[in-house]
């Protein structure tokens, strides 16, 4: 039976570059996926690509194609990524620069473009916001992007037309490796169960080391092999959709049923309906085996017809978050940061700063899990506690007065306090709805060296 | 015995959604617990953490339940003031539970 090779060089934007370079080596693989695109990070890539027209892909674009784009020519990989962001087609165009300056020629590009529907968000005012359930047109903030996830039918189309190095936008992160597998096997896209189990494939795929043993060490209870070595995976896809995931033998961490397990089910709902823009994947039957030292086979999956809507992502300018901290050590550690806690809260009354909602946190008693559970994990001393205070305001002013307060427990504060530091960022939040899928055209430009 | 004896889990977020996997390591613990961590259970033991509803997904071919909590992470991961916005170290407080 037909069969190909996956790799995934990265599971999200920053991600290290040598697991990459090592399955382009040695991991005989056909295809490279980089997936590097968090909900926020159009968001924030479309406020850069307003400053400078040429930006608004990603940062390590060119790191990244430096070092990658000789050896996949040599060894004729073909690469996808959704390192475009906000602008697949400068991230095209620069990779087309750094070819030549590489002095590689005979290499096709394509940025697939379609999913910023920024220019006509004012159709959709009227629907229904995921996250708050009112409609578009009540979100308080300047809204600044919207991107529609979508699927893998442009990828398909630029391999068909010989693309070496595809790069998109927002699409689904699954697409980016579904895509070869619908274009090697020649699957329709209305065969359900075939995209289903090539979406398990590239959910186990899409966050690079998180199947190979990274995220998973638990000392004494889950051990990892030579971590800072972590392998990322590759999987060897059979045309009927079974799947092998795999990483390069010497490669440090490992595959098995259960690092299999833990990403099969990472940011799953209903596993019988993952839903896609290519397919309502099924996942709850699924039966994973480990057939060789880490080689896993992944099997069962399934699915059924594609929605009708397209989830949209919008970015919205929505508050501020001011943020202060500082530690306290020794005997009395806890006592003197409860003081400090106190303090600041009596300091932003007094002050009357308007803040929406003020979270504090006891770093090393608290921070992570409130109080309740906090207790049941407690040991009732503390050699050193850090002192967190965030807060939410409307204006840039106001959060500066938060960590401005807690540096002031320097001098102004209980005894011995150290380490104080304060920042104040503009958040940019998502908003998510639903629009026709027929709204959306897909295009896409080449360039060629 | 506390979870973590028997199991291992994993957390996701999206938007103001964490879901957390619980795995057994031997298959004839899954029966102990699909029987004992219960949504009701899990919906108390996150109790200052999740505002939302508690929904429970359950995967006998691999030895899995999953948990899906509503209003679990501060308003959601791109505007919580969490330090740990996503969630990320829910799974290992649901190792802590006893059963």
């Amino acid at each position: 039976m037909k069969s190909i090779r996956i790799g995934s060089g990265a599971g999200y934007a920053g991600d290290r570059i040598e697991p990459a370079i090592e399955i382009i080596e040695k991991g005989d693989i056909d295809y490279i996926a980089f997936e590097c695109l968090a909900e926020r990070t159009i968001a924030i890539a479309q406020q850069e690509k307003m400053t400078n027209p040429e930006k608004g892909y990603n940062h390590l674009l060119e790191y990244r194609m430096k070092k990658i784009l000789p050896l996949c020519k040599s060894k004729n990989i073909k690469v996808i990524t959704n390192m475009g962001a906000a602008n697949p087609e400068g991230a095209a165009k620069k990779v087309k620069e750094i070819a030549k300056k590489l002095n590689i020629s005979d290499l096709k590009i394509a940025a697939i473009l379609g999913d910023n529907i920024y220019d006509n968000i004012s159709k959709y005012m009227n629907n229904k916001v995921l996250e708050t359930g009112k409609s578009l047109k009540e979100l308080e903030g300047e809204i600044v992007s919207a991107n529609t996830y979508i699927g893998a039918e442009g990828i398909v189309e630029a391999l068909k037309n010989g693309a070496d190095i595809i790069i998109t936008g927002r699409v689904a992160d699954p697409a980016i490796f579904i895509a070869p597998m619908i274009y090697e096997f020649n699957w329709s896209f209305e065969d359900y169960e075939k995209i289903g189990k090539g979406t398990l494939a590239g959910h186990l795929l899409e966050c690079a080391g998180q199947v190979t043993g990274g995220y998973f060490a638990d000392p004494g209870y889950k051990d990892v092999k030579n971590l800072s070595k972590l392998g990322f995976p590759i999987a060897n896809v059979y045309e009927n959709g079974d799947t092998v995931i795999t990483k390069v033998k010497e490669s440090g961490g490992q595959v098995t049923e259960a690092t299999c397990k833990e990403q099969l089910l990472y940011e799953i709902h209903n596993p019988a309906e993952y839903i896609t823009p290519d397919v309502i994947a099924n996942f709850s039957k699924v039966s994973i085996k480990e057939i060789d030292t880490d080689e896993v086979k992944v099997s069962g999956g399934n699915g059924k017809e594609k929605t009708d809507t397209l989830k949209t992502s919008i970015g919205y300018v929505d508050c501020f978050i001011g943020e202060g901290e500082i530690s306290y050590g020794g005997p009395g550690a806890y006592e003197k940061a409860k003081l400090a806690e106190e303090i600041v809260k009596d300091r932003l009354k007094m002050l009357n700063i308007p803040v929406e909602e003020l979270r504090i946190d006891l770093i090393g008693v608290n921070s992570l899990y409130k109080d309740s559970i906090s207790d049941t994990l407690g040991n009732g001393t503390n050699s050193e506690v850090r002192l967190r205070v965030a807060g939410r305001t409307k204006s840039n002013e106001s959060a500066t007065f938060i960590g401005n307060e807690v540096e002031a427990l320097y001098t102004n504060g209980p005894a011995a306090g150290g380490g104080a530091t304060k920042s104040v960022k503009k958040i940019v939040s998502i908003a998510s709805i639903f629009i026709p899928r027929d709204d959306i055209n897909t295009t896409i430009l080449y360039e060629e060296v | 015995m506390k979870l973590r004896e028997i199991a291992h889990s994993r957390t996701g977020d999206k938007g103001n959604i964490s879901n957390i996997s619980l795995i057994v390591y031997d298959m004839k613990d899954y029966e102990k617990i699909k029987e004992n961590v219960t949504v009701e259970k899990v919906k108390a033991w996150f109790k200052d953490i999740v505002d939302g509803e508690v929904v429970r997904y359950e995967l006998p071919n691999i030895g899995a339940l999953n948990f899906v909590m509503d209003g679990a992470l501060g308003g959601g991961v791109t505007r919580s003031l969490a330090l740990d916005k996503h969630g990320k170290s829910l799974s290992s407080a649901l190792l802590n539970m006893e059963i």
